[in-house]
């Protein structure tokens, strides 16, 4: 049995819209309060760690000569993969016209420039002389100091600062008819601050002309730069010698994952915005449907590019590489491994069943089983590779100490934080283009209404 | 690097290293090392740690690999029926390759390891931000990084006054690995140009090529090509740059380890002969 049923229901008013969204950013709830509590104490677990790492130097966290990257460089991919869904919601899909995004792009754009913020974090927190980062920025010195620009952790700093300004400056813009909806609404803190950042928008002609077309200016120069930054981030691993990271298939690899754990990471807060802001009414299970549809597509090109990586390895017969994929199924990381494979490849199979993606608990734990594969995938590429690389003296297993799984840990409190505090702030549903969207299907139904009624007797009678 | 030299340069850097590359260098520090002579006794470690300033940094630290010996003896047990005292072991004295095209160099981000005009791979610790991505991107894995701060545990007083005044004591957060013993190089090169003349082969030597006491190691300049290390290299056919080396004859001990990554090692190794099969 096939269940259509429609993205949204076309008769809800506009006022209603209103209604439901603002009070969504009024009178947090006890459950929010202790969510915003436990956020902040990941995030002081995290801030004791590095603290203490600073002052002591990095050998804490068992870091070893093999191993001179490990969690903080995985939790870093892993982070900048979740950015990248925001970007693909609210610009791909706002190109390609595929308006059921409409309701629930704005979560995830600002799920977008939260996990930059939090990815933004680890490159530092890694260093071993944090203190001089600024050294990897060009900044005129008397002294002719640059960066190194042929590596690509220079690279990683233009393509991360750039993608952060771009997706804050796109988030704020597509919010900007909504702050003036707050502005109108709201009284006391709330006003001004609606009211400064709002810009002036009273939404005449001009105003809409301007803002459609910086909006999908935005959007067009989001889209190659999403693209770009994960590259960049995989060139990190691809660009260097070592077996196992030393692959040409890591662009497309890794941007295929940064949209896959996206996209998981979407239903996830999918699910609890729509469970704990009752936003039954927008956020629809026929949404949802969508969302697992494009999760599913996503999963089967990242399995798609992880066989072919594998089948690579195995048929070119380089040495290292196949030793080390051996190694990889049965060593001691066998069980991360084969973890990894059946959360990311066997898992998704699970949207592809119409009653799963209908019913929000399942969907809610799928997501999660699939950030986990996402996260040992990144794991997977980082740790292992060092383990086992050229230099068979050196060849050593190594787990992360308690000091980098605090800090990964209190990476997700920080997440958490920023998110509630948005979620209060901001309408976490873009009002005005539900309002869109809701005139547009109206308008379409009523069109197919009129055709039907003055088609049909004379099919009838062709017939 | 400034704007303008790459300008007015440019061909010249896109020479690749078949080329000859863009270095003209003036000196090409060059080891042979020959495992036939090397019994395994560690003493140019220990050299190189009082050489050095390296950190001891005790036993536990050691396992976690942690340890700070950019000179190590590498044990590569045989595989026999035999149990550890009886069973055979190859010993691999191993350091940094001062690789002519390392793989360190272009992937640190603030440019603190670079090229010699000497043919070395210089890590400028002032420089160093601690990204260890030229450590991850060694084949060797002959880089080494300050986990911690070793100047008050390592050389509690009175071993500080041991240090060696030529260099420096690195502090937490920095890479570092062998140097060909830089110093004694810019005390040589001091010397030569006070008297207007080229360094002389065998007047200065790196300390573990000194301390060896079967002279398994030999350190010289190839650019000269009366010295003993480019004699051996000559004798032993092995060339650089290329990435396979062609022998007229394959009795020949010499090798560069990982030839096939085409790194460029600056270190030859003559293997070991054995009058037993393995």
């Amino acid at each position: 049995m096939i269940v259509s049923e429609k993205d949204i229901n076309e008769q809800i008013k506009w006022a209603q819209i209103n209604t439901d969204v603002l009070r969504s950013l009024e009178n947090p709830r006890k459950a929010y309060w202790v969510a915003l509590f436990i956020c902040f104490a990941m995030f002081s677990c995290a801030v004791v760690a590095e603290v203490y790492q600073y002052q002591v130097g990095l050998g804490p966290t068992n870091l070893n000569n093999p191993h001179m990257w490990d969690m903080y460089i995985a939790t870093f991919v892993f982070w900048i993969g979740m950015s990248h869904s925001g970007t693909l919601l609210s610009a791909i899909l706002h190109i390609i016209h595929a308006d059921w995004r409409k309701p629930i792009y704005r979560f995830a754009e600002a799920m977008t420039t939260f996990s930059l913020l939090t990815a933004g974090f680890f490159p530092m927190i890694h260093l071993g002389r944090v203190w001089n980062l600024y050294w990897v920025l060009p900044y005129v010195s008397d002294r002719g100091h640059w960066p190194n620009f042929r590596s690509p952790l220079a690279w990683d700093a233009f393509a991360i600062s750039t993608y952060l300004s771009a997706s804050m400056l796109f988030l704020f813009i597509g919010m900007i008819p909504d702050l003036a909806i707050c502005r109108d609404n709201t009284t006391g803190w709330r006003k001004k601050l609606y009211t400064a950042i709002s810009l002036g928008w009273t939404g005449n002609d001009r105003q809409w002309r301007t803002f459609r077309k910086t909006y999908l200016l935005m959007a067009c120069f989001l889209i190659p730069l999403a693209v770009s930054v994960h590259s960049i981030v995989s060139s990190d691993f691809a660009v260097s010698i070592m077996p196992g990271w030393h692959i040409t298939s890591f662009p497309p690899y890794f941007v295929a994952g940064a949209l896959y754990s996206g996209c998981a990471a979407i239903i996830t807060l999918f699910v609890l915005l729509r469970y704990f802001f009752r936003f039954e009414e927008y956020m629809t299970t026929a949404i949802m449907e969508k969302t697992a549809k494009l999760t599913f597509a996503i999963a089967m090109v990242w399995t798609y590019l992880n066989l072919i990586e594998f089948g690579a390895t195995w048929y070119g017969h380089n040495m290292y590489d196949k030793e080390l994929l051996i190694a990889k199924a049965t060593g001691p990381y066998a069980w991360v491994f084969w973890t990894m494979i059946f959360c990311g490849m066997v898992v998704p199979f699970a949207l592809a069943v119409q009653k799963f993606r209908r019913h929000m608990p399942t969907m809610f734990v799928v997501s999660l089983f699939l950030n986990l594969s996402m996260y040992f995938e990144r794991w997977m590429i980082v740790a292992p590779t060092l383990s086992m690389s050229h230099q068979s003296h050196q060849w050593d297993v190594m787990w992360p100490s308690i000091v980098q799984w605090a800090i990964v840990f209190g990476s997700f409190g920080w997440f958490g934080i920023l998110f509630l505090i948005f979620v209060k702030v901001f309408p976490s549903i873009s009002m005005y283009e539900v309002k869109e969207m809701v005139y547009h299907r109206k308008r379409e139904a009523e069109l197919e209404g009129a055709s039907a009624a003055t088609n049909k007797p004379n099919l009838e009678g062709a017939s | 690097m400034s704007l303008s030299n790459i300008l007015n340069n440019w061909s010249h850097y896109r020479r690749g290293a078949e080329e000859g590359g863009h270095h003209d260098y003036e000196h090409r520090w060059t080891m042979a090392i020959n495992l036939d002579k090397c019994i395994g006794c560690n003493a140019c470690s220990v050299a190189c740690y009082s050489e050095n300033n390296l950190a001891v940094v005790g036993k536990a630290k050691f396992d976690k690999g942690q340890a700070m010996h950019w000179m190590r003896i590498e044990r590569y047990f045989d595989e026999s029926e035999k149990e550890f005292p009886d069973s055979g072991a190859s010993f691999l004295p191993m350091m940094c390759q001062q690789c002519g095209a390392a793989t360190c160099e272009p992937v640190c981000p603030v440019a603190a390891t670079y090229h010699t005009p000497d043919g070395l791979n210089a890590q400028v610790y002032n420089r160093c931000i601690g990204s260890r991505y030229c450590s991850n991107n060694c084949p060797f894995r002959v880089r080494y990084f300050n986990f911690y701060s070793y100047y008050e545990s390592s050389w509690p007083e009175p071993l500080n006054l041991q240090l060696n005044p030529d260099i420096t004591v690195r502090d937490k957060g920095v890479m570092e690995k062998c140097t060909f013993c830089v110093q004694r190089i810019r005390v040589a090169k001091d010397k030569a140009k006070m008297a207007d003349r080229r360094v002389i082969d065998g007047e200065f030597t790196t300390a573990c090529a000194q301390v060896c006491p079967t002279s398994a190691i030999v350190f010289g300049d190839t650019m000269d090509k009366d010295s003993q290390v480019a004699k051996l290299w000559k004798k032993q056919q092995v060339e650089r740059v290329v990435t396979k080396q062609n022998k007229s004859n394959s009795e020949l001990r010499g090798y560069r380890i990982f030839e096939e990554l085409n790194v460029d090692p600056s270190v030859m190794y003559m293997e070991r002969v054995r009058d037993t099969e393995i």
